[in-house]
């Protein structure tokens, strides 16, 4: 009797001390594995050179020294700096839109829906789509041109247009992200407080400013982080539609960092490793921002 | 409500607004009308460069059929069946567990582990691909289907705890207690209290990774080579490069490789939306 008390009650006990691990242990060890371990492999990686299959030369912060002299990654860097500002635009962009169709008007859930399509849709489609979009020869928007009498624009051909035109094409599955995250925040939004601000005389700019936007901070934010990181993770409509091109000015660092480690350019993990250590640092800066602010809602949740 | 509902205002505001609704989803759509236009457009009509006015007569079914006849399109949406499907299980049931463990329990390392989760559901994808592709083919995986989905299953897994986790935070926290007060295992609270209040979550989080995973265009490119397990995203790419000038065949794949995200989206709207907007009301 005494024996099997004992033997019960340790995990009587100590369930709940045990059990968390328990339930942890498939899924913290997958990450682990897959993710969490890669990253620091990557970083030893980085310090190496090494083609993927032969011996690993140790060669110290060679790869990095390497970088300061690349053109190829001070062009993807600045690329990566446009996609972070132009990308935000499509916060904004979202957000009036949001507005525009908060409305209870007949068919209106499907008008959002139909909105929201481009997020649904591949990144591969949505570049081949406007790729062909921007073909100077038969491409709407050289048609566009041609009808106003200028000559078209080769946009993806084009060094100096080129990450805009790909930048642009982004923007319209990011911003429908955005656009439904606001109304999904608008709904939230106190009607009560509303009624106030119109009792003030509040209207139109200044109730957006003063009471809607305030409410909407939760959703703000979060488009801002996805945004954030998709800007810094573009890499399949960079693929799809130029592949880096042309002369590799639409490169940006997750793209020139595949292309040295996996492409006929030679596979340079090391220095592909390197590539991507930095866009990691930079990436550190807004997931530590974002975590941190997570940590001060966890404390006042408590 | 803001802004101001319609009825409320002026008559021409109001017909002002009432026609600018569709015109301006017809303008947000134009690309993807002009892709389902082309898809039925003849091969002459393409030659001709007639390419955004109205078809010369409509040839949905041919070309549907030559894209399926002609190319290995239906083999690679089956991969990507073959991918999605078993990530989605994989990803979801893992996240049960820690989701349940971290949002239930307290203990020391809780929050360290669940930002483990968060940050590295962030991370750019460039840190992991040397050591994913290598591990991928030291254990025999490279170019499988497998290889891909063991990946999916556990980068997801991050995302999918912080929904998880925030969800059962989110759960009346009396019905554990009071089950623990009745000597309820903690594995039959997991299983008889809590995993059914989790079918919404479950739901949501099934719809969203699908749309995710189906969409996936750069591990497909990086874990998988041939043809045999190659999904419809990289299927489509390399079809495009076949495929030159002929883009009735283009638009028609496009479609095709779309379509399984979209009927998705468009039957589990509620939770998709449910899934994607996580914290942006609190």
């Amino acid at each position: 009797m005494a024996d099997s008390i004992a033997g019960k009650s340790y995990w009587h006990q100590n369930q709940r001390r045990i059990a968390p691990w328990i339930f942890l242990a498939p899924g913290v060890f997958m990450f682990a594995v897959y993710v969490i371990i890669p990253i620091f492999q990557s970083m030893e990686i980085s310090l190496y050179d090494w083609d993927g299959i032969g011996e690993k030369t140790f060669i110290g912060i060679e790869n990095y020294i390497e970088l300061l002299d690349d053109e190829a990654f001070y062009t993807s860097l600045i690329n990566n700096l446009l996609w972070l500002l132009f990308y935000m635009l499509a916060v904004p962009a979202g957000l009036f839109m949001s507005l525009f169709l908060n409305q209870t008007v007949f068919g209106i859930r499907l008008v959002k829906s139909l909105f929201f399509f481009p997020f649904v849709i591949s990144q591969v489609v949505v570049g081949l789509v406007f790729a062909w979009f921007y073909d100077p020869t038969f491409g709407l928007l050289a048609l566009i041109f041609k009808t106003f009498g200028f000559q078209p624009l080769a946009v993806l051909a084009d060094e100096r247009y080129v990450t805009y035109g790909i930048i642009f094409a982004g923007l319209w599955p990011q911003t429908a992200y955005c656009m439904i995250l606001y109304l999904t925040g608008l709904n939230a939004v106190d009607p009560e407080q509303i009624e106030a601000g119109r009792l003030d005389g509040a209207k139109g700019w200044r109730m957006l400013w003063h009471v809607v936007l305030p409410q909407l901070r939760p959703a703000t934010f979060i488009a801002v982080v996805v945004t954030v990181i998709g800007a810094l993770r573009s890499f399949d409509l960079v693929s799809i539609m130029t592949d880096g091109g042309p002369y590799g000015s639409s490169r940006v660092l997750a793209y020139y960092m595949y292309e040295q480690a996996l492409s006929e350019y030679g596979f340079r993990m090391g220095y592909g490793a390197a590539i991507a250590v930095v866009l990691f640092v930079i990436m550190m800066v807004y997931i530590s921002g974002f975590l941190w602010s997570m940590y001060r809602q966890e404390r006042e949740g408590r | 409500m803001f802004p101001t509902p319609i009825a409320r205002a002026r008559p021409s505001v109001r017909t002002i607004y009432m026609f600018g609704l569709p015109v301006s989803l017809f303008i947000w759509l134009i690309p993807l009308l002009a892709v389902m236009l082309t898809s039925i457009r003849s091969a002459g009509d393409i030659a001709a460069g007639n390419y955004w006015g109205w078809p010369q007569g409509i040839f949905l079914v041919e070309n549907y059929m030559a894209v399926f006849q002609n190319s290995p399109i239906a083999a690679f949406i089956l991969n990507s069946f073959k991918v999605t499907i078993p990530t989605v299980i994989g990803a979801v049931a893992l996240s049960c567990l820690t989701g349940f463990a971290l949002g239930v329990y307290r203990f020391k390392a809780n929050l360290l582990i669940f930002f483990m989760f968060v940050a590295g559901n962030f991370v750019p994808f460039q840190i992991l691909m040397v050591p994913v592709r290598d591990l991928t083919l030291k254990m025999g995986m490279y170019d499988t289907v497998t290889g891909l989905v063991l990946f999916h299953i556990a980068f997801q897994t991050g995302f999918c705890t912080l929904f998880m986790r925030n969800f059962i935070r989110a759960l009346p926290k009396a019905l554990i207690e009071a089950a623990r007060v009745e000597g309820v295992s903690e594995l039959r609270i997991f299983w008889f209290i809590v995993l059914p209040l989790m079918r919404p979550a479950i739901a949501a989080l099934a719809v969203l990774i699908f749309t995710f995973i189906w969409n996936d265009y750069f591990w497909a490119t990086v874990l998988v080579q041939g043809e045999h397990a190659m999904p419809v995203t990289a299927g489509l790419y390399s079809l495009n490069g076949q495929w030159i000038a002929s883009w009735h065949l283009v638009s028609a794949g496009s479609i095709v490789a779309a379509l399984p995200p979209v009927a998705m989206f468009f039957l589990l709207q509620r939770h998709f939306i449910a899934g994607l907007t996580l914290g942006a009301v609190k």
